[in-house]
């Protein structure tokens, strides 16, 4: 691991999210600030920014592509209760001289009466269809039946989960034998009400969502969820970020008679569980084979978790705020030549059965820890403006930031490895 | 803080919170992985192995005998290493030729792939002997020898040095060289350099004549031979005994260095760690130590001389490196261990991959109790063609090894292909022709619509065309058909003849292509000047409701210089066919482009008269 590039993002407030394009070569950021902007890579490998526009009146929460086979679109939500969709359109020369590009707004979903929280597409075997949730609890599924036409959009299902949702993901697989699922999170932080995850499933019957089952273990405030692509498995691998990472696999167990119309119910196992952030994990995502799973938490370091050959997931990786890898002190991966660390090498590995996957990470020392807690403070002008643009998620954290910090000191690879 | 996974296994993320106020500007990471697949240097390293990789799957039908077998497999591990050298060679000289021009960072960089390509080579080298070659006791020995010998080629550059000076016996390497040999068991060379010396010492010549017939007698085992073990054992014995007497009643006082190899050749533990500086590596301490005290050691011993020696060695002295405990891993036939080893200690999976889809391939996981084996090979290719598949030219490559990937390979291969940018219509074919060959529809059809898609954004309606149709997506060449009529609406032309002439039954994916398609054909008859035929088909297009309502009157307006002409070319029946057309259209749009219409009426009126007449004189 590496950092190959840093870029500016030129954004006036937190960006709140990254999200790559289906091919790598296209970003878009989207941040406080109210707007969104678009990167493009050049052939030399470079970012440049070649759109940015305000796309809301709050802060924008999240940022997403369509399917290049439906063209470049883009969609966004905010904290002014709306999502919009935006299509790229062919400028006019000088535009395209100056390297820039004009998106033009398509729609703007107005069905929510609260903060809409996340926004996703749906696979697209499915068609063009675009999801929304809602800190009231309300799932949205809008369709667009003419992909020519991104003005026209038919909101076609409102599932309501009775809980404040925060996060959604669609099961990737078109496999005939999996009807479409969506899984979602709550970050209600009310602990009595049971599972923060519920997973929906289309049934064909009723042409209605129904829920499908519900992950009752999970009763902290859920962040973020992510389902790993399928490979071609009978079961669903699903990633939940709460107060630690957890890894659930969801097994479908065969319905008894043909005709029942019921919702699938699954066999829940945990297939991990990790608490090194040791606090509140903010996000999960899974490489495209996912082979890997990223999580990033409260104690400001990215964490890539990975399975070997005997499906035991090991930590192999942690990269801090700046982004770069925390691997010793050299940053670069022990190679043969290499001195030092090979009692680690020989004992820590030797002891444990299984690979743990390419570098090895000694312990941190503890004593920049503190100074590494300064790093994470906040600053200053974030306080202030928490009152309005800022949902009381933030406040929260700050809370949470400030007294969770001895716990950060020592990082428990040492139990993991 | 936040981040994303990208197509390219690259992560991107971004800082959400800064140190206090000294920049307001947050940024945005790129972190990438593998940093291997981009070095310059192991591209030939990639290219050439794959070729390899590729010969080794398709063995199974070529090779029938097991011995035969074994030959090809270990061809295919000299070969893997050849690569490495070649590698490592050309690194090498261009790092010579270009020392003053490459930057210093670069150097280093290069410095520490060729140090690490040696350790790879070193490793792999051990394991052909000891896991491929499988060498029985005897020849167990020779084959550790070659080892260390190609890994410790500086004594021949020093030898060098020596025997081109011009008193090759008083050089002041001399001594070192000699010994070297001698720790290397390279008695023939030894013998022949201290010949030089004996002849510029005509005052010891009994001692050296001495040596010379010890060294002689040294007996070497010959695998290919009639001699049994046991048989050389005994001979080696009495040689060993000989030289022990030789040191015993100190035959060499006279001259240490003498002396000193006679220590070495009796196998005195203490000499040879004294010489340690010559030896390097506790492996050729290993291996010397071997020769001169056991040279019939057998494969199940050599854990324990290995780790003996790498203690004696070492000596605590400094602590095991990752290298020393793969090497040893290896002497205790551990192959499970060597492979978890190297892929925590490398860099890139290139090594592991190809070393255990090698050692797969003799069925050595299965007989070393690793079930799991075709689990592992399977889990390595996958993570070092997954690691390909981010370089912009080298994920051609990994197709052929996810297509060795009988469990995962095809749906990892379905992932990742998908996610190629399709920056030219050259690559998008590319891409295009691997999927179609491994029947991948889905993939097909989506490459297929992302690029109409994009065409059709930059107005390049031919292409996106074209590319709608490999997709067979009728409702995207619907559209397209319409740009094209409509284009012809306003411009009086087509553009892209040649596709929209050459659709056959292409054009049967949408109504509006079968139109596009027949109306072209009727401009073609038209300036062909086969007007029968062309009208016979204008008709035909509206009569069969297979032109768009919105275009009849286009048609029509086609219609008036046919009707124009001298001669008649729509029959009665026609005309009246016509008619009957021309008043659907007005009912429903109700006066419009009335002159039109009148100039319309008229003249159909006009070809009905003319016709009516010259059908009434034919029959009369």
């Amino acid at each position: 691991m590496f950092v190959a590039r840093s870029i500016a993002a030129d954004h006036k407030d937190l960006i709140h999210d990254v999200s790559y394009d289906f091919h790598g070569r296209r970003m878009a950021t989207c941040s406080s600030d109210q707007s969104v902007k678009v990167w493009d890579k050049s052939e030399s490998g470079e970012w440049h920014c070649t759109a940015s526009w305000k796309t809301h009146s709050g802060s924008v929460w999240r940022v997403t592509w369509a399917h290049p086979e439906f063209g470049q679109v883009l969609a966004s939500c905010s904290f002014d209760r709306t999502a919009a969709v935006w299509e790229e359109i062919v400028g006019e020369s000088n535009d395209k001289q100056r390297g820039q590009s004009h998106w033009i707004k398509r729609t703007t979903l107005v069905d929510s009466r609260t903060s809409v929280t996340d926004v996703k597409f749906a696979p697209k075997h499915m068609g063009l269809m675009l999801t929304t949730c809602s800190a009231d609890g309300v799932v949205r599924i809008y369709e667009a039946p003419d992909v020519m036409n991104l003005s026209q959009w038919s909101l076609q299902h409102e599932i309501s989960s009775k809980l404040s949702c925060s996060c959604i993901s669609w099961n990737p697989s078109s496999s005939r034998a999996h009807p479409p699922m969506i899984a979602v999170g709550s970050d209600d932080s009310c602990v009595t009400y049971g599972g923060k995850v519920q997973i929906y499933e289309y049934n064909e019957n009723t042409r209605k969502y129904a829920k499908a089952e519900t992950l009752m273990t999970v009763t902290d405030p859920v962040h973020d969820l992510a389902f790993a692509p399928n490979l071609g498995r009978s079961f669903h691998v699903l990633a939940v970020a709460t107060k630690d990472v957890r890894i659930f696999k969801l097994m479908p167990m065969r319905k008894e008679t043909a005709t029942s119309s019921g919702p699938t119910k699954f066999e829940v196992q945990i297939m991990a569980q990790f608490d090194h952030h040791n606090s509140q994990v903010w996000r999960v995502s899974w490489n495209i084979t996912s082979t890997l799973l990223a999580s990033s938490g409260d104690d400001g370091c990215v964490r890539l978790w990975k399975a070997n050959y005997m499906d035991n997931w090991k930590c192999t990786g942690i990269l801090k705020g700046d982004g770069s890898p925390v691997i010793g002190s050299s940053g670069q991966p022990v190679a043969l030549s290499a001195a030092g660390g090979s009692s680690a090498l020989a004992s820590q590995n030797a002891l444990n059965g299984v690979m743990a996957g390419r570098y090895f990470f000694p312990p941190l020392d503890p004593p920049w820890a503190g100074s590494r807690y300064a790093h994470l403070l906040p600053p200053p002008s974030l306080i202030e403006q928490t009152c309005e643009s800022e949902s009381s998620r933030s406040q929260q954290t700050l809370l949470r930031r400030r007294f969770s910090g001895p716990a950060l000191h020592s990082l428990p690879e040492k139990e993991g490895v | 803080m936040g981040f994303v996974w990208g197509p390219g296994d690259l992560l991107a993320y971004e800082t959400q919170y800064k140190p206090t106020g000294i920049c307001h500007c947050p940024f945005v990471h790129v972190v990438r992985k593998d940093e291997d697949i981009y070095s310059p240097i192991l591209r030939k390293l990639f290219n050439e192995s794959h070729h390899i990789f590729v010969g080794l799957q398709n063995m199974k039908d070529d090779v029938p005998s097991k011995n035969k077998k074994h030959q090809y497999v270990t061809h295919v591990s000299k070969n893997y290493r050849s690569v490495i050298r070649a590698c490592m060679e050309e690194t090498h000289s261009q790092l010579k030729t270009a020392s003053d021009i490459i930057p210093r960072w670069f150097e280093c960089m290069f410095i520490r792939q060729v140090s690490i390509l040696l350790a790879v080579e070193l490793i792999w080298n051990l394991c052909e002997v000891l896991f491929i070659e499988a060498a029985p006791a005897g020849s167990l020995l020779l084959h550790l020898l070659d080892w260390v010998r190609l890994h410790k080629a500086d004594v021949d550059e020093k030898a060098q040095e020596v025997l081109q000076s011009e008193c090759p016996a008083e050089h002041q390497a001399y001594w070192d060289v000699t010994v070297c040999y001698i720790l290397q068991g390279r008695i023939d060379e030894a013998r022949q350099i201290l010949l030089k010396q004996a002849s510029q010492q005509p005052a010891a010549r009994v001692t050296f004549k001495l040596m010379d017939s010890l060294l002689m007698k040294m007996p070497i085992y010959n695998p290919g031979g009639t001699q049994t073990l046991t048989e050389f054992d005994v001979k080696w014995r009495r040689w060993h005994q000989e030289c022990d007497r030789c040191l015993q009643d100190n035959s060499f006082a006279s001259h240490p260095h003498l002396e000193l190899i006679c220590k070495i050749l009796v196998g005195d533990e203490d000499t040879l760690l004294e010489q340690r500086e010559h030896l390097s590596t506790w492996y050729h301490f290993l291996v010397t130590r071997l020769l001169y005290c056991h040279p019939t050691v057998k494969p199940t011993e050599l854990h324990y001389y290995a780790q003996a020696s790498m203690d004696m060695f070492l000596d605590g002295r400094s602590a095991p490196e990752p290298l020393d405990s793969i090497l040893l891993a290896a002497f205790e036939f551990d192959i499970h261990q060597v492979i978890k080893d190297c892929s925590i200690a490398l860099n890139n999976w290139w090594f592991v991959a190809h070393l255990t889809d090698l050692l797969d391939h003799c069925k050595l996981l299965q007989s070393h109790n690793l079930h799991f084996g075709s689990n592992l090979r399977e889990f390595l290719l996958l993570e070092y063609a997954s690691g390909l598949f981010t370089h912009h030219s080298l994920w051609q490559l990994a197709v052929d090894y996810f297509d060795h990937c009988p469990e995962f390979g095809r749906v990892y291969l379905e992932l990742q292909i998908e996610r190629v940018p399709l920056d030219t219509e050259r690559k998008a074919l590319k891409v295009l022709r691997i999927c179609e060959q491994r029947q991948m529809a889905e993939q097909v059809r989506s490459i297929c619509k992302i690029m109409a898609k994009k065409a059709l954004r930059n107005n390049r309606l031919g292409s996106a065309l074209s590319w709608s149709i490999r997709a067979k997506d009728a409702a995207f060449a619907t559209l397209i058909s319409e740009r094209f009529l409509q284009d012809y609406c306003t411009h009086g032309t087509f553009s892209d003849l040649d596709l929209i002439d050459n659709l056959g039954s292409a054009m049967l994916l949408s109504d509006r292509l079968t139109f596009l398609g027949k109306y072209r054909e009727f401009h073609k008859l038209y300036a062909e000047k086969q007007f029968a035929e062309a009208a016979r088909l204008l008709l035909s297009l509206m009569t069969a409701k297979i032109a768009p309502r919105s275009f009849w009157m286009t048609l029509l307006t086609d219609a008036l210089p046919l009707l124009e002409q001298k001669q008649v070319i729509f029959s009665a029946d026609q005309t009246y066919e016509l008619m009957h057309c021309l008043e659907e259209l007005t009912t429903e749009h109700s006066q419009q482009l009335t002159t039109k219409i009148e100039l319309l009426r008229l003249a159909l009126a006009r070809n009905l008269a003319l016709a009516i007449v010259k059908e009434g004189t034919l029959e009369a």
